[in-house]
């Protein structure tokens, strides 16, 4: 496991490289192909926003990307790490050391407390109740819920329980934060202040932020634009400015 | 990541404790019950071993018949006499004192009250043997016992019943056709664990009974109190031949009768209570193992409602035995506390049923320990399935979970 964390990497290695990565779901007749051989470089530092419709693979490569999947053929490799040739459990620890993820349904634990929702990946690395609390408090702290830490999640609006889902996902100090439609439940208003959040975190902290999206609007945020159809990549264009 | 897990399990089991509890139902009934059962037949074979030690130590009975007991075979045994326990006074030493006893059950007339119980013919033996002491008045004088006069010493319930707080001693009691004076009263020994009530009793001297109440010479039962430190398995078997000598059995012979000391009374009685415990304890156990399966149950629902909870767990880098040890120690930690609950509410139960039953309370640390240890290990085994279908969970389907 230690060729999972193992560092430095050299400056010159892609966070992200697909080689040709293709995903089958099924077998035989049944058989459906969800990427049909994607090639996709993403730096450290970038800010990405992944378009297109529904069944055009766009989930199928965040998944991959996001280590909860592997490919069915072709090279993905995180940080020169081959992650194709990992097992469940060393893709778990990637993604514990690396990887953020922010949901659609935010996704927080029902009954409990925000503090204890962002500490959550704190615990499961073994960090000590302290440690935990301090590292907690600076992420809400750093989505403006500072005040908010006893709150459980049906004590807070929707913007807000997003919000503690950030915090949650980057109080890891991830490499790579994955946000699939992270503003797909909030309106514009809350939508527009989530997205200054990324790209704050994305500007201040350097984090590397990959976010699929159905809105045109909310991919003006990001500094390049991926968009799939037919499990391709179809079109791949830098925004000439960002907001 | 053991203590991690802990905190996260036990952070699954506040949060949703309503849930918890129900779950750990099964398991408090069950630890509960089974202890419940044995404390109290543990109290109960105490309480009949007392009992057999109040009849008094180094206590030898002689009866007519094979055994003792159900099945009990009179037919061809026939009753002592008054002259075998004068016999066995003349040629068996290290004795205490030998008792015949005769019985009869009859009504008794105080004024406008009566009262059934049995009467006791004997001689001043009796007390000795029964370990009786008098509360008031005297015993019987030998002029009394030789002549048959109508006297008798009374026990506490029949001095309740017909006299009340009045002092009986001096006072006559209607025995069927006959008044009889009452001389003594006896210190009260208490209820038995049979049911039986010991101070209800009336004592006579022998020949009164017979002459008057029965109307035969015979004496049912011979009481042999062996003096202290004394050999009684000798002075069993001393006491045995004698008696094939005097009822005059052929050596081919089986005995028409049965001696038994108070130590094979008491194991005979406790033998009983302790497989009735046992047998209470087994069923009782049958209801924890199915307070097992309801934690199963609750725990497998549990991981299908969590299954996107798993998900997000899954998705932030928890390892599969991470997952799988979490729920794995809900499970346990359920079944733990519900042992606890468990053994709070079995300590209550069996206080307030001893007293009521009126035997004693005994804690028995073994089966409180063992209880809980069980249903530790209860958990475990029905938790460790759920906790492996969690662990199992592929992270994606998981998230999408509804």
């Amino acid at each position: 496991m230690n060729t999972v964390t193992a560092d430095p990497v050299a400056d010159d290695v892609p966070l992200i490289e697909f080689c040709d990565v293709t995903k089958t779901y099924g077998q035989g007749e049944a058989a459906f192909q969800a990427l049909r051989g994607v090639d996709l470089r993403i730096d450290v530092g970038d800010f990405v926003a992944v378009m297109g419709p529904s069944g055009s693979g766009k989930s199928t490569a965040m998944n991959i990307l996001g280590c909860l999947d592997s490919p069915s053929s072709g090279a993905y490799r995180f940080r020169g790490v081959h992650v194709e040739r990992l097992s469940r459990n060393q893709r778990a620890l990637l993604r514990r050391h690396y990887l953020g993820f922010v949901f659609q349904g935010f996704n927080l634990l029902a009954r409990t407390s925000a503090l204890e929702n962002v500490e959550l990946p704190l615990l499961y690395r073994g960090e000590a109740r302290a440690v935990r609390h301090a590292k907690a408090r600076e992420a809400l702290a750093a989505v403006g819920l500072d005040r908010w830490e006893k709150h459980t999640p049906a004590e807070l609006s929707g913007g807000q329980q997003q919000r503690v889902a950030i915090a949650r996902a980057i109080v890891t100090h991830p490499t790579l934060l994955l946000a699939d439609e992270p503003t797909g439940n909030l309106d514009s208003q809350r939508s527009h202040e989530i997205m200054e959040l990324l790209v704050d975190l994305n500007r201040k902290r350097g984090i590397t932020v990959l976010m699929v999206t159905h809105e045109p609007d909310m991919a003006q945020y990001a500094q390049r634009v991926v968009h799939f159809v037919d499990g391709r990549v179809a079109t791949d264009r830098r925004n000439e400015e960002r907001h | 990541m053991f203590w991690s897990s802990v905190l996260l399990a036990l952070r699954a089991i506040r949060r949703n404790l309503l849930r918890s509890f129900l779950t750990i139902l099964g398991i408090v009934i069950g630890v509960g019950a089974v202890i419940t059962m044995v404390t109290l037949g543990n109290g109960a074979t105490q309480a009949v071993s007392e009992q057999i030690a109040s009849l008094g130590s180094n206590l030898v009975i002689i009866r007519p018949g094979k055994r003792l007991g159900p099945g009990r075979d009179e037919a061809g045994s026939p009753n002592f006499k008054a002259a075998d326990a004068d016999a066995i006074v003349a040629q068996i030493s290290a004795l205490n004192a030998v008792a015949p006893v005769a019985s009869k059950s009859v009504t008794v007339v105080y004024t406008a009250k009566n009262w059934s119980t049995t009467i006791t013919g004997s001689t001043d033996a009796y007390f000795t043997t029964g370990n009786w002491r008098l509360a008031a008045g005297r015993l019987f004088t030998d002029a009394e016992q030789r002549a048959g006069k109508a006297v008798c010493v009374i026990g506490a319930t029949v001095r309740k019943e017909l006299f009340g707080e009045q002092m009986p001693v001096g006072d006559q009691l209607r025995i069927k056709n006959f008044a009889c004076e009452v001389i003594g009263l006896l210190q009260s020994k208490g209820q038995s664990t049979m049911g039986m009530d010991q101070d209800d009793t009336i004592v006579m001297p022998l020949r009164t009974l017979q002459r008057r109440l029965t109307g035969t010479q015979d004496v049912n039962t011979l009481m042999v109190s062996v003096q202290d430190g004394a050999n009684t398995d000798r002075i069993m078997a001393d006491l045995r031949l004698l008696m094939r000598e005097r009822r005059k059995i052929a050596a081919n012979e089986d005995d028409n009768f049965s001696i038994l000391d108070t130590r094979q009374i008491a194991d005979a009685m406790t033998g009983t209570t302790k497989v009735l415990t046992m047998l209470l304890g087994a069923v009782a156990a049958v209801s924890l193992l199915v307070g097992g399966i309801g934690i199963m149950n609750i725990m497998l629902v549990s991981v299908t409602e969590r299954t996107r909870e798993i998900g997000i767990r899954l998705a932030i880098g928890a390892l599969e035995r991470e997952v799988l040890l979490q729920f794995l120690i809900e499970a346990v930690a359920l079944a733990a506390l519900g042992g606890i609950v468990g053994i709070t509410l079995a300590t209550l139960a069996s206080m307030a049923l001893a007293a009521l039953m009126q035997v004693p309370y005994v804690f028995d640390p073994s089966i409180n320990l063992l209880s809980f240890l069980f249903s530790a290990a209860i958990g475990v085994i029905f938790g460790y399935f759920p906790a492996r279908r969690a662990a199992q969970l592929d992270p994606i389907e998981a998230l999408r979970h509804e």
